[in-house]
């Protein structure tokens, strides 16, 4: 066994399952007398139903039932809760209009459920879903936040009169608009973060199980987070409670967020079972994932900054539109407020910051966190608002960045946005990443690259996030419906093995190898003897599951306070076996010694006993050798660093090719650097994804025109070069890892230093700013624009 | 997809007569458009007739023609030595096409009767003035594409082959759509017994097209010069999200370019 433990690049131990094709996913799952359901969705974006006729579907070969929305309202089927409330500037809580599992009375976006098929195959449900007759009266849709905010617009709910969610706000107004009356120098800039559509590999998939003779359901799904699936279907749209509801979601392939919220097809499937008392399966086709994962960012803003003659940041101002699709997914209102608004500090001692967010509802997919969840919409305000003050005002886009930095003595650094940094050092990772990426050499490249008709640009970001969001007493105060914690449970068995129940869950991150890192570290046992167990509500305690890059920072440290009940009840058991006293037993790499003795017990021995507790303190210790442990945080972790792409573009066509990507983030505690650069390389990847390719486009009626693979375009191997990954670490002060987060960093950071490095390349044509995604046909009408003006200089 | 009646005749003859015999039953080649158009219900024919066993593929070559049988897919016709040696456009634009799995079942005879707009072959086929084989007659390259999906062909007409007359000069280059990777733009440059023909994929709203402008052009001088100042109108051209028909007139004058100085070097 070599080094295993913190540090280790050890191959992930789930890779074998997963390249080998034999991982266990929800639609590999089949349960004896199964069924499927064909989910029949609108084609309209907007349409009052004025009938449904389902008797041709229900006789249809091969169908046992067929449900419409006012049957589960007949059953009681309660709404699609929502996970984080938000409270208007006025105080006045946001509009909560209901979330029908099945479309009652109106369909609000194309892809909104509107009845459900179930036979004894797929091609029966779908050949029957052919024969539903639905009639609708068609209304007005409203396809953008900048339609929805319209005098006289259509409204998507009859209840929420201008379409506005809430109109919220962050900072302080007077400080900000005084800075800006007194500024040297003000820059604005108005900006669009482009929709987005997330497209795991892993199209989500649910089956409904129902077992008559006890009365319990199983759901199996393509969940990040089982836990907060049962507790919400549970209780607020099946009313099932918690004893007889098992929430599985075993293998999940990618979930970038899309994964977290409970979906309309859970509860059909579940509910369904019940009705049809049998198991009921559901999988999304791929064109039926573009019209029902939820969607992500789609931001409309205008920032603006007041500046002192040195170029010192004194305020900032933003103003932001923000899309909620038609209707509330889980916690869509946490990402535009909580987890972007907060953030948009930056890395900067910027005194006063004022921000106002509305939120509107379209008729569109709904809208919730996307890897990153906030924090690149906020990063994207920044990183380009720096470079367009930089150009405006010129001054060195990185002295300009250095100037404003939060220097690295000012930690912990209170914000003017809510969030109080605990550590970091900007200086360190900009300097890391302009030495990795060669700055230096820059010119001659740019100089090269003319000579064969490129132009070629480098851009920067510069960035700081908030990872492992907590504590739950602060979040709850800001509207979360949930707790943030986490929790471990740590069981070492009588040989000394151990088996992690963890709450948090791995859909493509490592953690059974990241996890059994932290076992290797602590209990000195060998990675092959410890296994993670996620997932399974029926297996493991009550966690909040994996998003927001927490599951090291905040699972992690509920594993480590775990293990050190673990440890402490070993000593106790130790110290009876070796007739000592507590005080002087230690452990370390896996053997408690008495201390200043060669005397000593191996975990395995301890575990032994305490299993087999013939020799056993039994009066003051139960036996067993299983300690579970929840740590809820005492504040964000904060990932930031700095990320140098250089593009080159073709002048003749526009074509934007990232040539070199450099990424130098802090992440805290590094457990595997291996992971740590795969968990970078992909976020960078779908970063570059959203800079130059990815766009979800509705055309003006509410039509979702970029529906497919063919015309939504995900980032492929040859749009992604090698990118290169550093780390400078400063440890996270609050947790017992010292970790930070890893997960979101890449799709966090990269965006602006790929558009900057775009406009950089652009700086003869006269270009201040491109919007996302900087798509060919933009880039070359820039250049045909730019043309006379580059000529006549 | 819908229940269809599957046939898998051992002739072109049998062949000819199942679509002969069923006006609702549809060829099958390579199926990479057909398949996905049935998995997503857009077609319901009464039965699908596959033509893998007619014995349709091969590639021979004979003086200065190449013939391709119609069921022969893209890596062969990518990897053909003399495909590479005497038409190396062909070659690299079967390279070009799809993925490694698209390749290894599309076929050129499938992809020239479905005459997508944005398909690349009738590029090459165009501007090499090859002719199509059918179970019938022989048709012109000029006369074969008629517009959008749309042929010369009879409903019950199968492709079996397709002769090129090799060119002294060819070359392809192909402005991808990011998202399909099929061509928002391809130019087919060949200058060969016919003359020179450009050929334009991806762009036209009728589908494939002769550039005749740069044709004349370059017929005197065949250089990338020659065409570098011909502007070519956005009128009759598609645009779609990813690009308008001004940006695909434009690219059809860059790829030209790009084509011709190619093949000018070959």
């Amino acid at each position: 066994m070599g080094f295993e433990g913190i540090g280790a690049s050890v191959k992930r131990k789930e890779d074998p399952r997963f390249l080998s094709g034999r991982g266990h996913y929800t639609d590999d799952i089949n349960r004896p007398g199964q069924l499927y359901a064909f989910v029949k969705r609108s084609d309209r974006p907007h349409a009052r139903i004025t009938s449904i006729d389902t008797a041709a579907a229900k006789s249809a070969p091969g169908v046992v039932a067929v449900f419409t929305g006012a049957d589960m309202q007949a059953d009681n089927v309660g709404g699609l809760p929502c996970g984080w409330q938000i409270h208007s500037k006025d105080g006045s809580p946001m509009a909560e209009p209901a979330h029908p599992v099945l479309a009652v009375d109106k369909v609000r976006y194309v892809g909104d459920p509107v009845a459900v098929v179930i036979a004894e195959n797929r091609q029966q449900a779908k050949d029957a879903a052919e024969a539903l007759a639905i009639d609708y009266q068609d209304l007005p849709a409203i396809a953008t936040v900048l339609d929805a905010v319209k005098p006289g617009a259509a409204t998507v709910h009859d209840d929420v009169p201008g379409n506005q969610c809430y109109d919220w706000h962050i900072g302080s107004k007077e400080p900000v608009d005084a800075a800006f009356a007194g500024a040297a120098k003000t820059v604005k800039l108005e900006l669009v973060n482009n929709r987005l559509i997330p497209n795991a590999m892993e199209p989500r998939a649910a089956i409904g199980d129902f077992d008559p003779s006890t009365g319990d359901y199983t759901l199996y799904t393509t969940s990040q987070n089982p836990h907060v699936i049962r507790l919400l279907m549970g209780a607020f749209v099946l009313h099932i409670p918690e004893n007889q509801l098992r929430v599985v979601a075993p293998d999940v392939g990618g979930g970038f967020g899309s994964k977290i919220f409970h979906y309309n097809e859970e509860a059909i499937v579940t509910w369904a079972a019940g009705k049809v008392k049998r198991p009921v399966k559901w999988t999304a086709e791929r064109n039926e994932s573009f019209m029902s994962d939820a969607h992500g960012r789609d931001h409309v803003s205008t920032a603006e900054m007041a500046l002192d003659a040195q170029g010192n940041f004194l305020a900032l101002r933003v103003k932001t539109l923000c899309n909620m699709g038609a209707y509330l997914s889980t916690f869509a209102p946490s990402v535009p407020t909580y987890l972007y608004a907060t953030l948009l500090a930056g890395v900067y001692k910027t005194p006063a910051i004022y921000a106002e967010v509305k939120a509107v509802f379209t008729n569109t997919v709904p809208v919730d966190a996307y890897r990153g969840a906030g924090r690149p919409e906020a990063t994207f305000l920044l990183e380009r608002l720096v470079d367009v003050i930089a150009h405006d005002i010129g001054i060195d886009r990185v002295e300009l960045r250095r100037r404003n930095f939060i220097p690295v003595d000012a930690f912990p650094y209170q914000t003017p946005v809510a969030l109080q940094y605990d550590s970091g050092n900007y200086f360190a990772t900009l300097d890391a990443a302009q030495k990795a990426a060669d700055v230096a050499g820059f010119e001659a490249r740019r100089t090269a690259a003319k000579a064969k008709g490129k132009l070629r640009g480098l851009g920067y970001s510069t960035y700081v996030e908030a990872c492992g969001i907590a504590p739950s007493a602060v979040v709850g105060s800001l509207g979360a419906r949930a707790g943030l914690y986490e929790v471990a449970n740590i069981r070492v068995h009588p040989t000394g093995s151990v088996t992690v129940f963890t709450g948090t869950h791995s859909h493509g991150q490592g953690h059974e190898t990241t996890l059994a890192q932290l076992v290797v570290e602590q209990l000195g046992v060998p990675l092959s003897q410890v296994e993670v167990v996620h997932g399974d509500t029926a297996k493991i305690p009550f966690g909040m599951g994996t998003y927001g890059s927490r599951s090291l920072a905040v699972g992690g440290s509920a594993m480590v306070k775990a293990m050190d009940k673990i440890v402490n009840k070993g000593k106790k058991i130790a110290a009876h076996l070796m007739e000592a006293s507590v005080e002087d037993i230690e452990f370390k790499d896996g053997k408690f010694t008495v201390a200043g003795t060669d005397r000593s017990k191996a975990l395995a021995e301890i575990s032994l006993a305490a299993y087999v507790p013939h020799n056993y303190p039994i009066e003051e210790l139960e036996p067993g050798l299983e300690e579970t442990a929840f740590y809820d945080p005492k504040n964000f972790t904060f990932p930031g660093g700095c990320h140098v792409c250089e593009v080159e573009i073709d002048a003749d066509t526009g074509v934007a090719q990232v040539v070199n990507f450099t990424a130098v983030d802090d992440i805290g505690r590094v457990i595997n650097p291996m992971i740590v650069e795969g968990q970078v390389q992909g976020g960078v990847a779908q970063g570059i994804g959203q800079a130059l390719y990815e766009r979800a486009v509705y055309d003006a009626n509410g039509q979702l025109v970029s529906g497919s693979l063919m015309d939504y375009t995900m980032p492929r191997a040859d749009n992604v070069p090698n990118i290169h990954v550093g780390t400078e670490t400063t440890l996270c002060t609050h947790n017992p890892l010292g970790a930070k987060g890893v997960g979101e960093v890449g799709a966090i950071g990269s965006p602006p230093a790929v558009i900057n490095a775009v406009v950089d390349a652009l700086r003869d044509y006269g270009v201040r700013h491109i919007d996302m995604p900087a798509s060919p046909q933009k880039i070359w009408s820039i250049i045909q624009a730019g043309r006379p003006r580059a000529a006549a200089e | 997809m819908y229940d269809f009646a599957y046939q898998k005749p051992g002739s072109l003859a049998d062949a000819v007569k199942l679509l002969k015999g069923d006006p609702e039953a549809k060829a099958l080649a390579g199926g990479m458009t057909f398949i996905p158009v049935l998995k997503q219900r857009l077609n319901k024919p009464s039965a699908v007739i596959d033509l893998a066993k007619l014995g349709l593929s091969g590639i021979t070559a004979s003086g200065n023609t190449i013939t391709i049988g119609a069921m022969t897919n893209h890596v062969t016709i990518a990897t053909n030595a003399d495909i590479k040696a005497k038409i190396p456009g062909l070659s690299e634009m079967a390279s070009w096409i799809g993925d490694t799995q698209v390749r290894h079942r599309g076929t050129m005879g499938g992809s020239l009767a479905n005459n997508d707009p944005s398909a690349c072959y009738p590029a090459a086929v165009l501007a090499c003035d090859a002719t199509i084989k059918t179970d019938r007659r022989s048709i012109k390259a000029d006369d074969f594409f008629q517009g959008m999906f749309t042929t010369a062909l009879e409903p019950d007409e199968l492709i079996t082959s397709i002769e090129f007359p090799v060119p002294e000069k060819s070359a392809y280059e192909k402005f991808r759509n990011p998202a399909s990777r099929y061509a928002i733009v391809g130019v087919f440059v060949a200058k060969g017994p016919a003359g020179v023909r450009v050929a334009i994929t991806g762009a036209g709203q009728g589908g494939v097209f002769r550039h005749k402008e740069m044709e004349s052009a370059l017929a005197s001088n065949f250089s990338a010069d020659a065409i570098a100042n011909i502007k070519t109108p956005a009128d009759g051209l598609n645009g779609d999200i990813h690009a308008s028909a001004e940006y695909r007139a434009h690219l059809i004058g860059v790829m030209a370019k790009r084509a011709v100085a190619k093949a000018a070097g070959r």
